[in-house]
C-alpha cells in the first residue's frame, strides 16, 4: 500500500471551484479553496502495477505542484481535457524520482527525471504519426494502449502520479539525471524542457523582440531557454513580485515591467502608438514581435495587446480563460501553442539545468500529509517569494 | 498708494500664516525669527483700460503707430500668448482680447484682408476651442475661428521657416506664417519678469530645433535666475535669436502686466497679510478650508480651476519690442519685488493648485518639480533665497496624478526616466531625443491635447539650477513614494521637516519664507 493524493469525480466540488474562483473575491481565495474543497484527497491505495514490459516502478523523490495542476484543483481547467483523462488520478508531473526496477540501459536504484506525457511508446501502439516524427507531446494515442486515457503522467489512472510514494513509467519516459544535479534542480527538469520547447515553436529571428507574461517558474524559465537557445533581441518580463524581478534579471531579462504600466513601456521601448478602447484595457499599435504567455490566465489578453501585427503570440502556459479574440484578427497574429516538450527538449533541459542559476528556485518542500498547506502556497508563490513548490512523498 | 513689500521677523506675535498646498492651503506658525517675503500691495489698475490700450497703440516705443505700418494688401499676423499666463486665467474679458480687439479695428480700418491669429504655445498643448473662445472673446473667436485663429503647431514641417542662425549657432526656426507675414502683432501678457520681450516669438513660435538651443541643462544652471535676463544665459539666447528675427521680420511688440489681485473676493484672505485679516477675513478662511477639505479632490480641483483671478492691468505698452520690454519689466519688478537681506540655511514656499502647464488639468508630480525648483526658487534677484547647500521646504501634497490626455510623456517620463536617475544631465544626454522625437508623443501634439514629448524634460532642467544649488529638498505633505521617485524627501509636519533638515543646516537655521502666490520676487543682496 503507498500513500497518494487522489484527484476523483465530483461534478459539484469541480463547478464550486469553477463558480467561486471565476469571482474577483473567489479568485483572491483560490488557494484556500483549492487547499479545503477541491475533489483530492490523501489515501492509501495498493501499489500500482506495472502495465508491461519495459515499464518500471518509481519512487518519486521531489515532485512539483504546477500551474496546471492548481487550475484543475481550483477548476479553472478546460473541460476539454476531460476526454483524455482517466478518473480518479494522482497528480503529479514534475517528478524526480528514483527507478525500482531494472530496465534496459537504466540499472533499478537510478535517479530519473520523467517526461510525463504518454505517447506511443509508452502505451505499446502503433505510432501515430506526430510520435513517429518525435513529436510524442502532440500524440494522437493518448486514450488508447496499455494504460488508461490520459495525455500524462499526473493525469492517468493507471500510471500513478507523482504526489504519492510510488507510480510507474515507461524506459521511454525517464531520463537519467547526472550526479552534478541536485534533486531539487531536477525537479525543474521536466518544466525547463517546456520552456525550451516553447521557444523552439516558432523561428525566433535574431534581434526580435519579446515579452515573456508572467515570472513564475514557467516564465523564469522561458526567459532561460529564449537567452539559451535563440537570438532574441531585447526580452521583457511582466513580472508582479520583487523577488521574481530579480530572478528575471538574473536570467537575462532586458527589462521588468510591471503589469500595469507594460504598455506604456513597451510601446516606449518598442515604438508604436498606444490606444485606448472606450472600454477594457489600452493596447499597442506597433509592439513586440513575440510574446509568451506563461501565466495560464489573464495573461493572454495582455500578450495579445503588446504583440504588433503580425507578431506571434505562445501559449506556454495552460490557457484557462476566456479571452477578446479581435486583435488576433485585427493584428493579424499567429496565435501558437507549446504543450509539454519534445524531440531533444529533454536532454536539452537537463543540460541547461546543469549550468543555470537555478539554486533557491525549490524552497518549500512539503510531505503529503501537509497537502493543504502545499497547495496554498503554490497558490500564492509569487508573493510569498517562492517559485517552485514541491512535496517530498518520501518525508512524513 | 499700494504699500511695497516687505519682510516681516516672526516673533511671539507673529499670527500662525498661510500656506499654499496644492488645492488646499493651511495656516502654519513658523519658528520664532523666521523671515517672511511678502509682495508689495496690488497696484491700482488702469481705469480706462481701453484709452490706455488706444494710446499704446499709437504712441509707440522705437515704432511707428501701429495704423501707419498697417497697409491694405500685407500679410499681417497676431499672435497671442497661450493659456499658460496669467495665472490663474483672468476673468473675461482677457486683456488679450481687448487688445486684439482694437489691432482688429485699425487693421480693418487700413484694409487689410488677410489676417491670421495664432496662439504662441510652443511645445505646449493646443487650447481647446473653448479655451482660444474665453482669451479672444466671442467676437473674434466667431469670426476668425478655426481657418484664422490657430494654434502654433511646432512639428508641422511645412509650417516652419528656418530664419536664420545666431552666432553662436543657434538655429532660429519659427512658424512660417508669421515668419513671412509683413507685420507681426504679439500681445503678451508679463507675469514674471522671464516673460514677454525676446522671449514671445522666438520661443512661442518656435520648433524643438529651435528651442534646445535654450531649454538645456547647461542654459538653466547659468540662469541665475531666469526672472533677471541680464544674468540670465537663458534670455541671452533669446536675445540673440531675437537679433535674428528683427532682420527678417518686423515685429510689433504689445505688452501687458497685471496687478497682485489674485484670488477673487470670497478668497479675498489669500491676497492678504495675515494679522490683517479682519473677522470676515477670519470666518471666510474657516468657512472655505472646511468646505474645501471636505470637497473631493476632482471636484476640488474643478472648482479651483474654475476660480478666475480678477487681475487688474497696471501698464500697456507696445511698439519694438526691445524698447517695451523694459517698460514692462519695471512695471512687472514694481509689483512683485521685495529686497531681503541675504539668503537663508532653510527657505520655504507653499506650493499652490496650479502652475504654467497644468490649466485646467492636474498638478502631476514633475509640475510640482518644475514649480517650485523652477519658478518658485528662482523667484530671486541677486542671489538665491537659500544659501549654497541649504534646505528648500515644499508644501504640497505630490499625488501620484496624471492628466492623461494632457500629459502623456511625462507618465512615462515618470514611470521609466525617474525610476532610473533624476540626474537632469544624464536625462539630458540619454533621454531627451528619445521623448523630442516619439512619434506617438508628436502625434498626440498636434492632434489631441498633449504636451510635446519632450515638456516633461523641459520641466526637470526647470529645477537644475536648484538641484545644483540646494543640498536637500523635503515637502511638507508629500506622497512619499512619489517625493522619494524624485530624490526629494517627505515629511508630515514642518517640524519634521526642519528635524530632516538638521543635518545639513544644523539646529538654528535661518529660515525664510516666500509668501506667494500672489507672486514675490526676492531681490536678495
Amino acid at each position: 500500500m503507498i500513500l497518494t493524493l487522489e484527484y476523483y469525480r465530483s461534478p459539484s466540488r469541480y463547478l464550486a471551484g469553477r463558480t467561486v474562483t471565476g469571482t474577483r473575491m473567489g479568485g483572491r481565495a483560490a488557494g484556500a479553496f483549492a487547499a479545503n474543497m477541491s475533489p483530492l484527497r490523501l489515501v492509501n491505495r495498493p501499489d500500482p502495477s506495472r502495465p508491461g514490459e519495459g515499464w518500471t516502478r518509481v519512487r518519486p523523490l521531489l515532485s512539483g505542484i504546477c500551474g496546471s495542476d492548481l487550475g484543475l484543483l481550483t477548476g479553472r481547467n478546460s473541460p476539454y481535457l476531460s476526454a483524455v483523462i482517466s478518473l480518479p488520478f494522482t497528480p503529479g508531473h514534475e517528478v524526480v524520482g528514483q527507478t525500482l526496477d531494472d530496465l534496459d540501459g537504466l540499472p533499478k536504484g537510478s535517479r530519473v527525471v520523467l517526461d510525463p506525457v504518454l505517447g506511443c511508446a509508452a502505451r505499446d501502439v502503433r505510432p501515430c504519426p506526430s510520435c513517429a516524427a518525435g513529436e510524442h507531446s502532440r500524440c494522437d494515442h493518448v486514450t488508447a494502449g496499455a494504460v488508461s486515457a490520459g495525455l500524462q503522467t499526473g493525469f492517468c489512472g493507471d500510471t500513478g502520479g507523482g504526489w504519492s510514494r510510488m507510480l510507474v513509467a515507461h524506459g521511454s519516459q525517464l531520463h537519467p539525471v547526472p550526479d552534478s544535479l541536485d534533486s531539487e534542480q531536477a525537479v525543474l527538469v521536466e518544466p525547463l524542457a517546456c520552456a525550451i520547447h516553447s521557444v523552439r515553436r516558432m523561428p525566433i529571428p535574431r534581434g526580435a523582440g519579446v515579452v515573456v507574461i508572467g515570472a513564475g517558474t514557467v516564465g523564469l524559465l522561458t526567459v532561460l531557454a529564449l537567452r539559451e537557445y535563440t537570438e532574441a533581441g531585447p526580452i521583457y518580463v511582466i513580472a508582479k513580485h520583487g523577488h521574481q524581478r530579480e530572478r528575471a534579471r538574473e536570467l537575462g531579462a532586458t527589462e521588468v515591467l510591471s503589469s500595469d504600466r507594460a504598455a506604456r513601456a513597451l510601446r516606449r521601448a518598442t515604438g508604436g502608438f498606444l490606444a485606448h478602447p472606450e472600454r477594457g484595457e489600452e493596447y499597442l499599435l506597433g509592439g513586440v514581435d513575440f510574446a509568451f504567455e506563461c501565466t495560464g490566465g489573464s495573461g493572454l489578453d495582455t500578450a495579445l495587446r503588446l504583440t504588433r501585427a503580425g507578431g506571434t503570440v505562445l501559449l506556454s502556459g495552460m490557457p484557462n480563460g476566456g479571452v477578446d479574440l479581435t486583435p488576433v484578427w485585427f493584428r493579424e497574429l499567429n496565435l501558437v501553442g507549446a504543450y509539454a516538450s519534445g524531440g531533444r527538449d529533454f536532454p536539452h533541459a537537463l543540460e541547461l539545468a546543469q549550468q543555470a542559476p537555478l539554486k533557491g528556485y525549490v524552497d518549500a518542500v512539503y510531505p503529503l500529509s501537509r497537502w493543504r498547506e502545499a497547495i496554498g502556497h503554490a497558490n500564492a508563490a509569487g508573493r510569498l517569494g517562492t517559485v517552485k513548490v514541491v512535496f517530498d512523498p518520501v518525508r512524513e | 498708494m499700494s504699500r511695497p513689500g516687505f519682510v516681516l521677523e516672526v516673533d511671539e506675535r507673529t499670527p500662525a500664516l498661510l500656506m499654499h498646498e496644492g488645492e488646499g492651503f493651511r495656516l502654519e506658525k513658523l519658528p520664532l525669527g523666521s523671515r517672511v517675503v511678502y509682495p508689495p500691495e496690488s497696484l491700482p489698475a488702469i481705469r480706462d483700460l481701453d484709452a490706455r490700450i488706444r494710446h499704446a497703440l499709437l504712441h509707440p516705443l522705437g515704432s511707428e503707430p501701429l495704423p501707419a505700418l498697417l497697409k491694405a494688401g500685407m500679410r499681417l499676423t497676431i499672435v497671442f500668448d497661450d493659456l499658460s499666463i496669467p495665472l490663474p486665467p483672468m476673468r473675461t474679458p482677457d486683456i488679450r482680447q481687448r487688445v486684439i480687439e482694437h489691432v482688429l479695428e485699425l487693421a480693418a480700418a487700413a484694409g487689410v484682408d488677410d489676417v491670421e491669429l495664432i496662439a504662441g504655445n510652443a511645445l505646449h498643448r493646443r487650447m481647446t476651442p473653448a479655451e482660444l473662445k474665453r482669451t479672444v472673446g466671442e467676437r473674434v473667436y466667431r469670426s476668425f475661428f478655426p481657418r484664422h485663429l490657430k494654434n502654433h503647431d511646432a512639428e508641422d514641417r511645412t509650417n516652419l521657416l528656418e530664419v536664420g542662425t545666431t552666432k553662436h549657432g543657434e538655429v532660429v526656426e519659427i512658424n512660417k506664417r508669421a515668419a513671412t507675414s509683413d507685420l507681426i502683432v504679439y500681445v503678451n501678457v508679463t507675469l514674471t519678469a522671464m516673460s514677454g520681450g525676446p522671449k514671445s516669438v522666438s520661443v512661442g513660435l518656435a520648433s524643438y530645433r529651435s528651442l534646445k538651443h535654450h531649454h538645456n541643462v547647461h542654459t538653466l544652471r547659468h540662469s541665475r535666475s531666469f526672472n533677471d535676463p541680464p544674468n540670465s544665459a537663458m534670455h541671452h539666447s533669446y536675445d540673440r535669436m531675437a537679433g535674428v528675427l528683427d532682420e527678417h521680420v518686423k515685429i510689433f511688440q504689445i505688452e501687458t502686466t497685471v496687478n497682485n489681485d489674485t484670488f477673487p473676493t470670497q478668497l479675498g484672505f489669500l491676497n492678504k497679510r495675515e494679522w490683517e485679516w479682519s473677522l470676515k477675513d477670519q470666518a471666510s478662511y474657516l468657512a472655505v478650508k472646511r468646505a474645501n477639505d471636505l470637497t473631493p479632490i476632482k471636484r476640488r480641483r474643478q472648482i479651483w480651476h474654475r476660480t478666475a483671478a480678477p487681475y487688474g492691468i497696471t501698464s500697456v505698452t507696445a511698439g519694438a519690442p526691445a524698447e517695451v520690454h523694459p517698460v514692462t519689466l519695471g512695471h512687472v519688478l514694481r509689483q512683485q519685488l521685495t529686497e531681503v537681506d541675504g539668503p537663508a540655511d532653510i527657505g520655504i514656499w507653499g506650493l499652490p493648485y496650479i502652475c504654467p502647464y497644468n490649466v485646467n488639468s492636474i498638478m502631476n508630480p514633475i509640475l510640482m518639480m518644475s514649480l517650485g525648483l523652477g519658478y518658485f526658487f528662482n523667484l530671486y534677484r541677486g542671489q538665491p533665497m537659500v544659501r549654497p547647500g541649504g534646505v528648500a521646504i515644499y508644501y504640497h501634497p505630490v499625488r501620484n496624478e496624471f492628466h492623461p490626455v494632457h500629459h502623456p510623456s511625462y507618465i512615462d517620463f515618470y514611470e521609466e526616466v525617474l525610476a532610473e536617475t533624476t540626474d537632469p544631465v544624464a536625462i539630458e544626454a540619454k533621454y531627451e531625443e528619445q521623448f523630442a522625437t516619439d512619434p506617438w508623443y508628436i502625434h498626440l501634439y498636434r492632434n489631441s491635447y498633449a504636451y510635446h514629448g519632450v515638456h516633461p524634460l523641459y520641466m526637470w532642467y526647470w529645477g537644475a539650477h536648484a538641484l545644483e544649488h540646494l543640498g536637500q529638498v523635503i515637502v511638507v505633505g508629500g506622497d512619499r513614494r512619489t517625493t522619494a521617485r524624485m530624490g526629494f524627501r517627505a515629511a508630515s509636519t514642518l517640524d519634521d521637516a526642519l528635524e530632516m533638515a538638521r543635518e545639513k543646516v544644523g539646529s538654528s537655521p535661518s529660515i525664510t519664507y516666500l509668501h506667494t502666490p500672489p507672486l514675490v520676487m526676492a531681490d536678495v543682496r
